[in-house]
């Protein structure tokens, strides 16, 4: 291993625990004033990528983010867990999933990764599209939904979750790996390490710098709230439900 | 326009995933085509000839496509996308792998998990975990779709009779490597197209009890057996039976909750089942407020009264 670098893309994004509310004339989610935070799973990615560095695997982890300037909170944050530096392509813009993944290839371009990790999905718009978007544009093989990485040589080795089990694949580097759940638990940031962190180095670059067009490919009609599913009944006792499973809803 | 639906099939029989998506692509209008890609998949393909509905089945058979290798697939998809105006698969494991390298490569934007088609461009789809629906519209040439299952009816898989016409398969792209599969065996049916699921939570306590307690009482209904997310991540069941947003999406007639409090993300995975039982010694469990009948019980005692009175 000469240089082995990784890149791990990170968004930022309402934090899990907050309840979103829709706008009350339907246009979107309302996020003023709503706690952010680093997108779960990309904080496992980052967790993978650093963890892969201390075991001597890799020389250099960077993290990026595509998105407003507070995205540097989320490059402060991936620093703070161990991330080397970071790079914001910062833009008010809407991003998409394509465009995201044509940002990345442009800055995969520069920095020549030998692997990239993300997560597999951001808990906002829960597309589960940018990976392997960015893995097809650069024409990288990958690994979705992976819960074991091995690194060996010019390969890395991936269990992923699949329909009914697991499956593994061997990547030839360069490649892409999105992360499951179960990779790993992120370690909790300590205050020296955010101190730390603050001192590494964030460049700030643009979309158009990039050479990259962002204009949303989808349109946004309408959000609304699903429809509400009522309480039903309490029973008295098990008897009680099965009659009601077997006369009332008829369903054994 | 024509839609193509790429089928899921174990190069035997066609994955009833597929059933539910050749009902979305009916929905965008004009006909439908099937895609069995695989390697010595001719009756798979013979099966997807007989799905009601379906014009012509594209046979691509080669050991490129043994694996079900991403990068291979989505080539082969990419191979015949010129002549369709939507491309649906199922938003399953594979689905959802393939889906975004073909929409990158054709330069369009991926709709994740449709739920609903409004018009042959404009569709519905859950984000926030399922608390929020978006309608969105897409302006691009071709549609690349995922299709949420659970929210289209499947389609009759007898009676069709389509065309099978053979295509070459792709090249190996020779950059990923298949190297094994550990797939849970299970004389059960499968999760995400079962009648009836039992799920357990946390208050099983145990790997021991959950196989235990769950099983009796799926053996006894012939259920699907689900786990939450608490109980996959203590141990307690494999990851592949997780039910909730980030696990698998299951709308079956009858959902049992046995222990489960009911997080935002497990009631994703399950709210549109047709009729859901919770029982929980929590009265105050979220779950209830979900639940069609709820029973506040501890739950070792009702499953052995349960089974006994089923």
């Amino acid at each position: 291993m000469e240089h082995m670098k990784i890149l791990v893309p990170v968004k930022r994004v309402v934090d899990h625990n907050v309840k979103v509310r829709v706008k009350a004339d339907n246009t979107g989610v309302d996020i003023t004033n709503v706690k952010m935070s680093m997108n779960p799973f990309d904080e496992i990615a980052v967790e993978e990528a650093v963890r892969l560095k201390e075991k001597g695997l890799a020389t250099e982890v960077v993290a990026i983010s595509c998105g407003v300037a507070q995205c540097q909170e989320t490059l402060r944050t991936a620093m703070a867990i161990g991330a080397d530096r970071g790079i914001l392509v910062e833009t008010e813009a809407e991003l998409q999933p394509l465009a995201v993944a044509k940002l990345l290839k442009a800055l995969a371009d520069k920095e020549q990764p030998s692997l990239i990790i993300l997560g597999k999905q951001a808990i906002d718009d829960d597309a589960n599209q940018t990976g392997q978007m960015f893995a097809a544009l650069a024409d990288l093989p990958q690994a979705t939904f992976a819960s074991k990485v091995e690194l060996t040589g010019d390969q890395v080795v991936v269990t992923r979750e699949v329909d009914g089990g697991l499956e593994t694949v061997s990547l030839t580097l360069p490649a892409v790996v999105t992360t499951d759940l179960r990779l790993n638990e992120p370690r909790y940031v300590t205050l020296p390490n955010i101190m730390k962190a603050k001192k590494k180095p964030l460049d700030i670059v643009n979309p158009e710098d990039l050479g990259v067009d962002v204009n949303p490919r989808l349109k946004t009609l309408k959000v609304s709230e699903p429809p509400k599913r009522g309480a039903g009944v309490k029973v008295p006792d098990v008897a009680a439900l099965v009659d009601k499973l077997k006369n009332e809803a008829k369903v054994i | 326009m024509t839609t193509l639906v790429i089928a899921e099939h174990d190069s035997i029989t066609i994955k009833a995933a597929t059933l539910n998506t050749v009902t979305a692509a009916h929905a965008c209008g004009g006909d439908v085509h099937v895609l069995v890609a695989g390697a010595e998949a001719a009756a798979a393909a013979k099966v997807a000839a007989q799905i009601v509905g379906v014009a012509k089945v594209i046979h691509a058979d080669g050991m490129s496509l043994a694996d079900g290798l991403a990068e291979n697939f989505a080539a082969q998809v990419l191979a015949i996308a010129g002549n369709y105006s939507h491309i649906l698969f199922p938003a399953t494991a594979s689905g959802k792998s393939v889906a975004p390298r073909v929409a990158a490569k054709l330069d369009v934007a991926q709709i994740s998990d449709v739920t609903k088609v409004d018009s042959p461009d404009i569709f519905e789809r859950p984000i926030y975990a399922g608390n929020v629906i978006a309608t969105v519209q897409s302006s691009d040439a071709v549609k690349v779709i995922t299709v949420r299952t659970t929210a289209f009816e499947a389609a009759a898989a007898a009676g069709g009779s389509a065309v099978v016409e053979a295509v070459a398969a792709i090249t190996d792209t020779g950059r990923s490597r298949f190297v094994g599969r550990e797939v849970t065996k299970s004389d059960r049916p499968e999760l995400t197209s079962a009648k009836i699921v039992v799920s357990g939570g946390r208050a099983l306590g145990s790997a021991e009890k959950f196989t235990e307690v769950i099983s009796s009482l799926a053996d006894k209904l012939g259920a699907a057996i689900g786990a939450s997310r608490a109980a996959v991540d203590a141990g307690y069941a494999p990851n592949d039976l997780q039910v909730g947003q980030t696990g698998k999406i299951v709308a079956p007639q009858l959902y049992i909750a046995m222990g489960i409090s009911g997080a935002i993300q497990h009631l994703a995975g399950m709210k549109d089942s047709k009729v859901i039982v919770a029982i929980n010694k929590d009265p105050e469990a979220p779950i209830f407020s979900v639940a069609d009948y709820g029973l506040e019980a501890d739950l070792f005692a009702a499953v052995q009264e349960l089974v006994k009175a089923l």
